[in-house]
């Protein structure tokens, strides 16, 4: 085992590991969501773009392990 | 496939290296300019499809600012940052989806070079953007506070004589404080810079492995992120700015 697999394996294993947290909270906020837009349908316009920008504030953890990796990989 | 962090190098002025991302972050910005001075010279009472779409902009615009501000003072002030932000990032990232960019290459000693590079997959680029945004919020929060009250922020010594016990959770609570603040710099910057670089590389990935049909949902997603990140940026700076111009109101 050399470097360059260990560079591989590391860049797997962060973003492997990093999805985990972005992916159980953007399910939490779409599951929220959408059963308020069930129960208010007409509050949808108001709801989506506010779901919109706390997934992409919850994903940020998820890009740092993507950026990390990618700098390991490409950098 | 040649994918690199940095942008590539086209050529120099003088000592200055021009990249590819710099360059055209220099035309689509020329082109910004052009488009609306010409839209600001015809204005007219009975306005065409052009003006038409300007005014649906910086109307829903101006009325979503209002909306987190609550100040028609305020917003008059901050709305042009936040919708030149708004338009430049989304512009940016919308023009890497026109097709056949990426074959115009430029032949060099060095070896091929792409023209074309998604401009905001270039870090320099939004670190100076995000830049912009602390260096403001920062001002602003010490025009609000006073430079005593904004260093009192961090470097709490109010309750010594009045409760000395509370001490350290104050400098601790401050510390934090201070982390935040340069945190901020790598959130804001990351995002924007990991959603759009990702986005390239996820799309060369897919074009090189499937070429028909596969890449379209990717294509897709491009879309989307161009959009809602260009939304979360400028969004994240508006809501940055306006909460570091309120005056803390807790000690009462």
């Amino acid at each position: 085992m050399d470097v360059e697999t260990f560079k591989f394996l590391a860049a797997g294993l962060s973003m492997g590991l990093g999805a985990i947290g972005p992916g159980i909270g953007e399910g939490l906020i779409a599951s929220k969501a959408l059963s308020a837009i069930g129960r208010n349908p007409e509050a949808a316009n108001k709801i989506m773009p506010m779901m919109f920008v706390s997934m992409a504030i919850t994903e940020s953890t998820g890009i740092y392990a993507l950026v990390v990796s990618l700098i390991i990989l490409f950098g | 496939m040649n994918i690199s962090l940095s942008p590539e190098i086209l050529f120099y002025i003088g000592i200055f290296p021009v990249t590819n991302a710099f360059f055209w972050s220099i035309m689509l910005s020329l082109f910004l300019i052009l488009l609306t001075l010409y839209i600001n010279k015809r204005l007219k009472q009975i306005p065409g499809k052009l003006q038409n779409i300007a005014e649906i902009v910086v109307e829903s615009g101006m009325s979503f600012v209002d909306s987190i501000t609550n100040d028609k003072k305020k917003t008059k002030r901050l709305f042009p940052l936040i919708i030149t932000m708004f338009i430049f990032i989304t512009v940016a990232n919308l023009i890497t989806i026109i097709p056949g960019q990426a074959a115009i290459t430029l032949h060099k000693s060095e070896g091929v070079v792409p023209l074309f590079r998604a401009i905001m997959s270039d870090y320099s680029m939004v670190f100076v953007l995000t830049m912009v945004t602390i260096i403001i919020v920062q001002v602003v929060a010490i025009i609000v506070n006073g430079p005593f009250g904004y260093l009192g922020k961090f470097f709490n010594f109010k309750n010594i004589f009045k409760n000395p016990k509370s001490l350290p959770l104050d400098l601790f609570l401050g510390f934090m404080d201070l982390v935040g603040e340069i945190s901020k710099i790598l959130s804001l910057s990351f995002r924007l810079f990991g959603n759009i670089f990702a986005g390239e590389v996820l799309t060369a990935v897919m074009l090189f492995l499937l070429p028909f049909f596969a890449p379209l949902p990717f294509l897709f997603l491009t879309i989307l992120t161009a959009v809602v990140q260009a939304f979360v940026f400028s969004m994240l700076t508006l809501v940055f700015i306006s909460m570091a111009s309120e005056i803390d109101q807790v000690e009462i």
